[in-house]
């Protein structure tokens, strides 16, 4: 992580709030931050990406804004926290895919979508397509041939897994731990991925927009993160569906694959939908206004991959299934392709960020007197 | 915009803890309440937003406090802290009270800290807020909005008008333009006066020019003069003040906890001509950083220098200012604006007289120098092992005692002992009823919860009959 504006000004609330330790009972940030005396750009970004800026540190600060200091982490932190995903993206001419975010998803979006829409025109008689159609075995393929799924899928997936690995392994290098890793502080830490146990002031809930503690947000990611967690694992089934027994899309409504991509598409829109309805109504000062676009374009992304994908379940015996099949795959095309440079990675910066914090937990603060 | 024009059942002057607890008392006992907060809605909630937690008397541990803090023990602290000056059946009252307050705070969404690092060890004595005293305001002003309670900020309260020891009328501004208010009571909890400085001048002289106010610039006491001015008793010593030392870079006002340093006992303290003046080992720190406030606003031009060494950097929680760092006692000396040679010659002196104890920053560890005037009794090491660091002091004031006379229905009193007939007070502008010198972490709050309570209920009840 390189010196920039944003650190310098993090630096500098980071060091007052080891003044202070008041918030020390939120989340897992402040003791991290009792632990230091002295903050490098690394030390930052790892504290950058602790945070699941739920605010209760801004409301509950006597150096807020408008007092002279103006201490307002949450958005210090997410400013930080995003300059952290560019610094450590792979390979590194992409890095810039994260300056203009939003429109830069958009466009991959629209792009994907078309490319897709193109293949299947080329590939089919413009004529098949409005045609009606009953739900049978091998009707997708059709559509859009088996091969080409799976050659573009593996393809786009391959390489965001890729990067994605690359990425955290920056990270881990300038801000993780130097110590080995055990299996108990995995362990925690994916506790605290699973049960976001930092994102909402000790067990009280998040500050929304106001002083009010309220667990909305927790429980609107968890709907949208668990939801997104039942469609990756409704491709995977369908993937190992037609690749290891050799059963063809689509499958029925009662069938494994199907069962789980509703549920988690349900999941998913409800998610994706409170959460930016939030932001309509948000308090702007805790909020870092630069990162809006890299946040709702993966809220909006995600939520078209669930409104199409159930779209095409409700549609597929119509003759609308072909342009809704071509649809949803042009989205997934566009989620896996942007993968490494959204807002996706947040997710394994923080698991990362959580697993140092699990590893570090047996470290005692600096500084015993005070009051 | 609330409306000034009706008269209410009562009346809270003061926007704090003791305000707050005050008013969510009296509506919930059924009367309409008015609370005039004088600072704006951003730093509203007095000094109570600086504060972090409250002392509470418990028999077993409890979620939040560890062990038993009985009533004995309690009202043993506050003798000592006190040196009697207190009065013991208010004290007592407020001690045993103290232990009942959890259910009703929690019920107003005040949420406490499980357990805590750090800090002073008071886990047993008392109980965090979690997120500290703003975090408290904030669910007290939810709640009070919630039930009902009108709130009116940049609202200052200037004159409780007494008519044969009652309240008539109360004369305030509102954004600034003047309005007279009706209310059957009216609960004074509008804090001391600290930062009224020309208030303090009269006793300080020119000295408060140098004084740091830890907490809000609006405790200007005004509500406080204007009881005195009408015949009110009054309790605590006006000249006197609860101070610790800063950081003498703080801001004049509301620097709250981050500018207070602890370096104290592991550094030699000399004043402006490089002089040591107290013994900085007398105790364990949190037993004695309050009396160092008042030690640095008696040394000429109210400023001192602690000065330390590598070896004690590690040992005290970290101010917001970093320490001014040197490679030698001399240079640190320039960069301080002392006189080198003096600065060389009071710590040459303080290292060739360090005894032959073992330090131990755990304890008091006997660790003293021999021979030296005035003494380092406790934690004296050499100061000999670069880089060489120093803070800059000055005396940071948390409150003043000077109060009025109450009684135990938190009544507040005239001078011939007898209780006005609608007026009550709690908080600061009266604990000096109780705690009328010295300091006892956290006890203020407790005495702003317990008093605001009684407040609110004896003036509710009041209104109603």
């Amino acid at each position: 992580m390189h010196a920039t504006e944003a650190t310098t000004t993090l630096r500098r609330e980071v060091e007052i709030c080891n003044a202070c330790r008041y918030c020390e009972g939120f989340c897992a940030v402040f003791p991290a931050i009792e632990l230091k005396r002295e903050f490098a750009e690394a030390d930052l970004s790892y504290l950058a990406n602790l945070c699941h800026g739920c605010r209760g540190c801004y409301y509950a600060c006597q150096y807020a804004p408008p007092h002279e200091w103006g201490i307002n982490l949450p958005r210090s932190f997410a400013e930080v926290r995003a300059e952290s995903y560019e610094d450590y993206a792979w390979p590194r001419p992409l890095a810039g895919l994260f300056q203009r975010n939003g429109t830069v998803m958009a466009l991959a979006t629209a792009a994907a979508i078309a490319l897709v829409l193109i293949v299947t025109m080329a590939i089919q008689a413009p004529g098949m397509i409005l045609a009606t159609r009953a739900v049978v075995p091998g009707e997708f393929y059709a559509v859009i041939p088996l091969a080409a799924m799976q050659v573009i899928g593996i393809a786009t997936f391959g390489f965001s897994l890729v990067a994605l690995a690359m990425s955290v392994r920056n990270y881990w290098r300038d801000a993780g731990s130097e110590r080995t890793i055990g299996l108990p502080a995995v362990l925690v830490a994916l506790g605290d991925v699973l049960t976001l146990r930092n994102l909402g002031g000790g067990g009280h809930g998040c500050n929304d927009n106001s002083e009010r503690f309220s667990m909305t947000r927790r429980w609107l990611h968890h709907a949208m993160a668990y939801g997104f967690l039942l469609c990756f694992a409704a491709t995977c089934v369908g993937f190992a569906y037609d690749a290891v027994f050799g059963w063809a899309a689509p499958y029925q409504f009662f069938s494994v694959p199907v069962l789980l991509g509703t549920v988690g598409g349900i999941g998913l829109l409800v998610g994706t939908g409170g959460l930016f309805a939030m932001k309509l109504v948000d308090d702007p000062m805790p909020a870092a206004l630069k990162l809006l676009g890299t946040d709702v374009a993966m809220l909006l992304l995600l939520a078209l991959a669930a409104k199409t994908g159930l779209l095409l379940l409700l549609l597929r015996a119509t003759g609308l299934m072909p342009i809704m099949l071509a649809l949803h795959l042009g989205v997934i095309f566009a989620l896996f392709v942007t993968l490494p440079y959204s807002k996706m990675v947040h997710g394994l910066y923080r698991g990362a960020a959580l697993l140092r914090n699990a590893m570090e937990k047996d470290q005692a603060p600096l500084g015993g007197g005070g009051g | 915009m609330p409306d000034l024009t009706k008269t209410y059942d009562v009346l809270i002057a003061g926007g704090g803890n003791a305000a707050l607890c005050a008013a969510i008392t009296a509506r919930q006992a059924g009367a309409s309440v008015l609370l005039l907060e004088h600072a704006p809605r951003a730093f509203r909630g007095g000094n109570s937003r600086h504060t972090r937690n409250l002392r509470a008397m418990h028999e077993r541990p409890t979620d939040v406090l560890t062990e038993a803090y009985g009533e004995e023990e309690y009202w043993d602290d506050l003798k000592r802290v006190t040196g009697g000056n207190t009065d013991e059946t208010l004290a007592r009252m407020t001690i045993r009270a103290s232990s009942g307050v959890f259910e009703w705070m929690a019920d107003c969404g005040v949420h406490f800290q499980p357990s805590l690092t750090g800090t002073l060890n008071l886990s047993r004595t008392n109980a965090f807020f979690l997120g500290g005293g703003k975090a408290l305001v904030n669910a007290y002003y939810l709640t009070a909005e919630r039930l009902g309670v009108v709130v009116a900020y940049d609202s200052e309260v200037l004159a409780l008008k007494l008519r044969d020891g009652a309240v008539r009328e109360v004369d305030i501004t509102y954004r600034g333009y003047p309005y007279t208010v009706q209310a059957r009571c009216v609960v004074a909890s509008s804090g001391g006066f600290q930062a009224n400085l020309d208030w303090m001048r009269q006793y300080w002289g020119d000295a408060v020019d140098n004084f740091v106010i830890r907490g809000t610039p609006y405790n200007r006491g005004k509500v406080l003069k204007n009881l005195l001015d009408q015949g009110v008793a009054t309790v605590g010593d006006p000249t006197q003040f609860h101070a610790v030392a800063l950081d003498a870079r703080a801001p004049q006002f509301d620097g709250g906890i981050t500018t207070r340093l602890d370096s104290v006992p592991y550094s030699v303290v000399v004043n402006q001509h490089g002089d040591r003046f107290y013994d900085e080992g007398e105790d364990v720190w949190p037993k004695r950083y309050a009396i160092w406030g008042r030690l640095i606003a008696q040394q000429p031009s109210q400023i001192a220098y602690s000065l330390f060494d590598a070896k004690a950097l590690q040992l005290f929680m970290p101010s917001v200012y970093p320490a001014v760092r040197a490679d030698s006692i001399g240079e640190l000396a320039v960069k301080l604006e002392l006189d080198p040679a003096k600065v060389q010659d009071t710590v040459a002196q303080y290292n060739a007289s360090i005894g032959t104890g073992k330090f131990d920053n755990s304890r008091l560890d006997d660790c003293g120098t021999v021979g030296l005037d005035p003494p380092k009794t406790n934690w004296a090491r050499a100061i000999d092992t670069g880089p060489f660091y120093g803070y800059p002091l000055r005396p940071g004031i948390t409150f003043t005692y000077l109060g009025v006379r109450v009684n135990e229905r938190a009544q507040v009193l005239l001078e011939n002992g007898q209780p006005t007939g609608n007026l009550y007070a709690s908080g600061e502008i009266m604990a000096g009823n109780i705690l009328g010198r010295g300091y006892l972490a956290g006890f203020g709050m407790t005495i702003g919860t317990v008093f605001g309570r009684i407040a609110g209920q004896e003036a509710a009840r009041h209104a109603r009959n």
